[in-house]
């Protein structure tokens, strides 16, 4: 055996990472990503039979009791659940990030000249790009049962952006979560207990009229209900500053607080 | 003479844990550093700082050249890192993991496609390129793991325990891997536990203990510096045990010990051999066995840690074969009196 070809001169001429190596490694993280998907197919229910089934559930399940009809409770309860969804799949960049720490992937990725965010940035581009994926499988799924969207494209987009900019957020907070528990099942579970209280006391799937008075005066303020009425608004008609703007205002609370938090726990962990 | 490898003075602590109590090291450019020592010792904690991936409380290092905690950047360009424990993607194949590190590093798809391909086959993981890395064996891990050390064809490559958990087959190909690195002028600093892979790969090699280097050498130093050589006597009747015992004792001193069905003495006095077979033949004492060897790294590191260093697989039963009686290795024995050529 003989390691010709092993060595040579170095592809990489320097340890510096230039803005648009940068970007590349940025890009080549997040294609990394989203061909880990083809390999996993418990991902795939996460992005696909997940969604399609809570659409399914929820309308032909509850619809009848809600709204004396499915394709009424349909109307009121997609975009609470594109909106759950969406906080979902906010976590699995915390998973993700998780995993890579603890399977030592970080560490391999360390040792290389690449820019340090890079991994980071991959992820979260990726984990955006899911999220598309989720909303655009849901919001087709709902057109087929009789969804309406009476705003037309421009809601749709309107609705999109939004929860990107919402999921970015709050990625942020998954991004710390990721970085400081210990293994990926505790970071499961406390996303769930985390993220079904908050979207059952919302108004994403419930009118909050009909809540306890406690209860009630906590969901006209969580962020759940802003998100879920904004997109509401801008899918189906009725109000849209208020709740957009409340969501907006929450999404720059999560970064706020998080953004910071999290650079700090990824600085000295990756 | 230039080193591509200098450290000086290490130190790092883990709240209870001194990992790093000084250590100091140097590997010259294109030859193989072995890092002995048993768990605990601070092997991986002196890699992760010497690969920028940990920053030491105290000391300096430089890597390649470059210092390791100025210049973390340049470092990394100039190394490669095979860890402890695989670090592989295991939800991407084969393939994708060496792509990603090859297009990661900046080469071009077309040659990143191919150096992917190219490393897979050295390796030996070419049937199993497309499968996913959660599939592959511990073993088929590593070799991935190592392969993607590989692609950047670093300039000093760390390899932190590279054939823990290896079959003695993959790690004598192993074995060959580095020495070809090696020949083409690579820099491979090795940690092991395995006395033999330090005997076998190392030009120098270094023992460390809680956080410190203990002793340093060629792998024949150590063993001269510990206990020189052994000297064993294996009577033709069992029954002329005792009778060898004195004879040896007398020329050799109190050290003389039985082992089994012979008797070993340490060798100080290069006077002692033909002593004690002039004591034998007056005696008129069969002899079965004579041999002057040298320690084993094994008594070496007895000597110097004052515990044994983890048992080597390949060696694990009485029964055993060795993966080859390479010069010095102990288990080479001779019914004359010899004295082992240096590896
Ligand atoms: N991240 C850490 N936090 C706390 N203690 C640590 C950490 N890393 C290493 N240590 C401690 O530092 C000491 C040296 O560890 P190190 O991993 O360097 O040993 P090693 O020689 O590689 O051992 P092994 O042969 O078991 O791999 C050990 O006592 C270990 O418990
Ligand atoms: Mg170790």
């Amino acid at each position: 055996m003989t390691a010709v070809g092993l060595t040579a001169e170095r592809p990489t001429g320097s340890g510096h990472a230039r803005p648009w190596a940068a970007i590349q490694q940025t890009a080549t993280m997040a294609w990394r990503n989203l061909v880990q998907i083809k390999h996993n197919p418990m991902e795939l229910m996460d992005l696909s039979v997940q969604p399609v089934m809570f659409v399914l559930l929820f309308t032909y399940v509850f619809g009848g009791q809600m709204e004396g009809s499915t394709e009424r409770y349909l109307q009121y309860a997609l975009p609470g659940i594109i909106v759950q969804n969406a906080l979902f799949a906010t976590m699995s960049t915390a998973i993700g990030l998780n995993t890579d720490l603890t399977k030592g992937v970080f560490d391999r990725l360390r040792s290389l000249p690449i820019a340090r965010f890079a991994p980071l940035l991959g992820r979260i581009l990726a984990d955006l790009g899911k999220q598309l994926w989720s909303l655009a499988l849901m919001l087709t799924l709902g057109f087929a049962l009789g969804f309406r969207a009476d705003r037309g494209v421009a809601g749709v987009l309107g609705t999109a952006l939004l929860i990107l900019v919402f999921a970015l957020a709050v990625s942020w907070l998954s991004v710390l979560v990721g970085m400081v528990a210990g293994d990926p099942e505790k970071v499961q579970i406390l996303v769930f207990t985390l993220i079904m209280p908050i979207t059952f006391t919302s108004s994403a799937f419930v009118r909050p009229e009909t809540m306890p008075d406690g209860l009630r005066a906590w969901s006209d303020i969580n962020p759940a209900t802003q998100l879920s009425d904004a997109c509401r608004g801008l899918l189906t008609g009725g109000e849209v500053a208020s709740p957009v703007l409340w969501s907006l205002v929450w999404a720059a609370g999560f970064a706020a607080v998080f953004f910071p938090l999290a650079m700090r726990a990824y600085r000295a962990r990756a | 003479m230039t080193y591509a490898i200098e450290a000086e003075g290490l130190t790092k602590r883990f709240k209870q844990t001194q990992a790093l109590a000084g250590v100091d090291l140097a590997a010259r450019t294109g030859t193989v550093l072995g890092v002995l020592g048993p768990n605990g010792a601070g092997k991986t904690t002196t890699v992760r700082v010497l690969c920028t991936l940990l920053r030491p409380d105290g000391g300096r290092a430089r890597v390649a050249g470059h210092d390791v905690l100025r210049r973390p950047g340049l470092v990394r360009a100039s190394i490669g890192l095979t860890g402890q424990y695989a670090a592989v993607d295991e939800m991407l194949t084969g393939y994708e993991n060496l792509l990603m590190i090859g297009r990661l590093l900046g080469v071009p798809r077309p040659a990143a496609r191919h150096r992917a391909t190219e490393l897979l086959e050295r390796f030996r993981l070419a049937d199993a390129a497309g499968r996913a890395a959660k599939t592959f064996s511990g073993g088929m891990r590593r070799r991935l793991d190592l392969a993607a050390s590989l692609v950047g064809r670093p300039e000093v490559l760390f390899l932190d325990e590279p054939t823990t958990g290896l079959d003695p087959h993959s790690r004598g190909e192993l074995w060959e891997i580095v020495r070809g690195l090696v020949s083409d002028g690579t820099t491979v600093l090795l940690t092991t536990q395995y006395l033999e892979e330090a005997d076998q790969l190392a030009d120098h090699v270094v023992v460390i203990d809680h956080g410190r280097v203990i002793a340093g050498g060629t792998p024949d130093e150590l063993k001269d510096q510990v206990g020189g050589q052994v000297l064993r006597v294996r009577p033709a009747d069992p029954a002329d045990l005792d009778t060898v015992h004195a004879l040896v004792a007398v020329a050799a001193g109190p050290a003389t010990a039985l082992d089994g069905q012979a008797v070993t003495a340490p060798v100080r006095d290069p006077g002692l051999l033909p002593t004690v077979v002039r004591h034998l033949a007056e005696a008129g004492v069969a002899v079965a066995e004579l041999e002057l060897r040298r320690s084993s790294l094994d008594e070496v590191f007895l000597a110097l840690t004052g515990h044994r260093a983890e048992a080597d697989p390949s060696h694990a039963g009485p029964g055993a074969a060795p993966p080859g009686p390479g010069p010095g290795h102990p288990g080479a024995r001779a019914h004359a009196a010899r004295t082992e050529v240096p590896a």
